[in-house]
């Protein structure tokens, strides 16, 4: 009988059956950021262990540093800020460990310089202090967060004790309309299958829509599994993972790259592989999708109503009753037309070259709207310089918005990028949670960045199509 | 080298009422600008917090009713959002030694794991049921033990659901996992070697 993607790397990266039960599994790549870390390397300091595979573990900035070029400027202003990237540049220095900080091109969101620089490949296990890890699945890995007691079990030993997962298929069937695109696929298979419907299992995301979809657009979908409870999501690497990887700084070259090809190929899911569960979503119908709440599953296609409290189930009410008084809106109504006050274009899960191209179709010959600032964040240095050589940064600048440099920004709003009061912000990131974008009544729409780049242009949440 | 093991919590209850509680609530994002666990508790539920007491609410981690409880009780998806394990380091400095709800987010579970806090799920009935015994009975002590999964509440006992494999790791004192991966890393070493990528990082 076949195997699954996620049953065959389990299998192949177990270590041992530790006492507890539980699997002890090879840590293949880790990847570190300056927030969830320093208690990791204080911890393993404080048992007198070393870093057992530090060639494995790489480190960038990217929670807390300004997104402002001369901001950027050492030592930083906020001093707390400053502190924990010196912990990171001494702990990556004291144990070996490559860090890409900011004055390297290189630096960037954690999860867009992995794959970028070719360090993610398919067939691995990947940890990381962030839960947007999953993210690096669209490559054909197991990939996963993890809490900063884990991070220093991966330092010190390279694995993790963990349950194996359930597997979930999910086969996206039909083609994606004009103006719909992987955000608006995420979106909607959180709000089908609910913020929690995914604890316990693996996603995996298959069938011709993702098949059609370039990799950054599979990153995306990746991206948001944790959004709906799956610890990991992944897809299949197929010809478009090869061709993405192909001549990246970190991929293997020559005859390496063969032998590469030819693990990458094999841990592929078999075609008779099976699943403790399989969903279909037909997307042939797919509208650009919105959220209205304050989880990412409280989303509608852009011209539905928004629910009636009523229509889901009591022991659900609580918390739709919750969202709809922090937000502001009524129930039944429309989210179409609702005023903007802040637009944020970028993040792990939207802030990819593919991204500002498409905000930059729509923008070009556009202003942003008086009553909007438009903020717009590549996810790596390396993107910045290559929507700089497309003329992208053109584009926005002269739209109004601003082009900044490569952070996490205004998705947690660690660094100076925050909404202010009752702000609402048209977002393209991953989490409307309450004050999650840095202010505690702060509120947040998402929604891909084309429908990003509409809302600054109107000032009000709009149909991205007229625009297309 | 192993940890304590972890049975019995006494303490009273925390009711917590809400699906979906993320971690940005439970410690809002710029209260990880910090190189410590340190200090934390008393910034858990800040926004939460601040923004009921704008209403002349009182949120249960700044009731004083509440406010020696150690048994934090909520409903669905509790934990979800960030890995940041900041969020039950808050809760374990703010004082909770057990919690128990419907369901948590994967992640958050295994954080209070390796902290040795004890999560227990209940079926929603049950959780409406303790929550409501607690704010009708505040600041009086209830018990949990992972042991008999159970949880004493005035004069009935309720069961509480907690996997094997967490309760085995409670119970022997691995629930802090790095002593158990430490005595494999001869094995660790040998499984890299065979591993076909291991050179594929250029």
């Amino acid at each position: 009988m076949g195997k699954n993607l996620y049953q065959k790397i389990f299998e192949s990266h177990t270590v041992a059956k530790l006492p507890s039960g539980q699997t002890q599994l090879f840590i293949g790549l880790h990847l570190a950021h300056e927030v969830t870390s320093p208690q990791a390397f204080a911890m393993i300091r404080e048992d007198g262990l070393k870093v057992l595979f530090p060639e494995r573990t790489f480190a960038t900035v990217d929670h807390i540093i300004p997104t402002v070029a001369e901001e950027r400027i050492r030592p930083l202003k906020d001093e707390i800020a400053e502190e924990m990237l010196v912990h990171l540049e001494r702990n990556t220095n004291d144990f070996g460990i490559r860090f890409f900080g900011t004055s390297t091109e290189e630096q960037g969101v954690v999860h867009v310089v992995g794959p970028e620089q070719g360090i993610t490949q398919p067939g691995m296990t990947i940890a990381c202090g962030d839960s947007h890890t999953a993210t690096h699945g669209a490559f054909g890995t197991i990939a996963f967060g993890i809490g900063t007691s884990q991070v220093a079990d991966v330092l010190a030993t390279q694995t993790l004790a963990m349950a194996p997962l359930k597997t979930r298929r999910i086969v996206f069937t039909g083609s994606l309309k004009s103006g719909v695109t992987p955000k608006d696929v995420a979106l909607a298979y959180i709000a089908k299958l609910g913020v929690n419907g995914g604890v316990g299992y693996a996603y995996e995301f298959t069938g011709p829509v993702i098949d059609n979809m370039e990799m950054e657009g599979r990153m995306t979908v990746c991206n948001m599994a944790i959004e709906a409870g799956a610890r990991v999501g992944y897809c299949n690497p197929d010809e478009k993972t090869y061709a993405f990887l192909k001549g990246k700084p970190f991929a293997p070259k020559g005859e390496k790259w063969e032998e590469a090809l030819a693990y990458w190929k094999s841990v592929a899911s078999d075609p008779d592989a099976t699943y403790d569960d399989e969903v279909e979503i037909d997307c042939s119908e797919l509208e650009p999708m919105i959220t209205w709440g304050i989880t990412p599953a409280q989303a509608i296609q852009l011209n539905d109503n928004m629910p009636m409290i009523n229509s889901f189930k009591e022991s659900e009410r609580f918390v739709v009753a919750e969202a709809y008084e922090y937000m502001g809106f009524e129930e039944g109504g429309k989210m179409i037309g609702t005023p903007i006050d802040v637009a944020f274009i970028g993040s792990c899960t939207n802030g990819r070259l593919s991204d500002l191209k498409s905000a930059a179709s729509i923008l070009k010959g556009h202003k942003v709207n008086p009553n909007v600032s438009l903020w717009i964040v590549p996810g790596s240095m390396k993107i910045k310089k290559q929507a700089e050589e497309l003329g992208l940064d053109k584009i926005f600048i002269d739209a109004g918005a601003e082009w900044r440099e490569a952070g996490c920004s205004l998705c947690l709003a660690m660094n100076p990028d925050k909404l202010k009061g009752r702000q609402v912000s048209a977002s393209s990131s991953n989490r409307n949670f309450k004050g999650r974008q840095g202010s505690p009544s702060g509120r947040t729409l998402l929604m891909s960045p084309a429908m990003v780049a509409a809302a600054a242009i109107e000032g009000k949440v709009a149909d991205v199509r007229k625009y297309l | 080298m192993s940890a304590k093991k972890i049975d019995i919590v006494i303490g009273s209850g925390v009711p917590l009422r809400g699906n979906d509680i993320d971690t940005d609530r439970i410690i809002p994002a710029r209260f990880l600008k910090r190189v410590t666990f340190d200090g934390l508790g008393q910034f858990a539920f800040a926004d939460d917090i601040a923004s009921l007491e704008i209403q002349n609410k009182k949120h249960p981690f700044r009731d004083p009713l509440y406010e020696k409880g150690s048994i934090l009780v909520s409903n669905q998806n509790f934990g979800c959002g960030s890995s940041r394990e900041h969020a039950p380091q808050a809760l374990k400095r703010w004082g909770i030694n057990a919690i128990i709800a419907e369901s948590y987010s994967e992640i958050f579970f295994g954080n209070c794991v390796a902290l040795g806090i004890p999560c227990y799920t209940v079926d929603h009935e049950t959780a409406q049921k303790i929550l409501a015994w607690i704010e009708a009975n505040p600041s009086v002590p209830m018990e949990t033990s992972t042991e008999s999964r159970s949880l004493k509440m005035g004069d009935e006992t309720i069961s509480l659901n907690l996997a094997d494999g967490p309760r085995g790791q409670f119970l022997d004192g691995t629930w802090h996992a790095r002593a158990a991966l430490m005595a494999n890393v001869n094995k660790v070493v040998e499984l890299a070697s065979g591993l076909p990528y291991m050179s594929f990082l250029d």
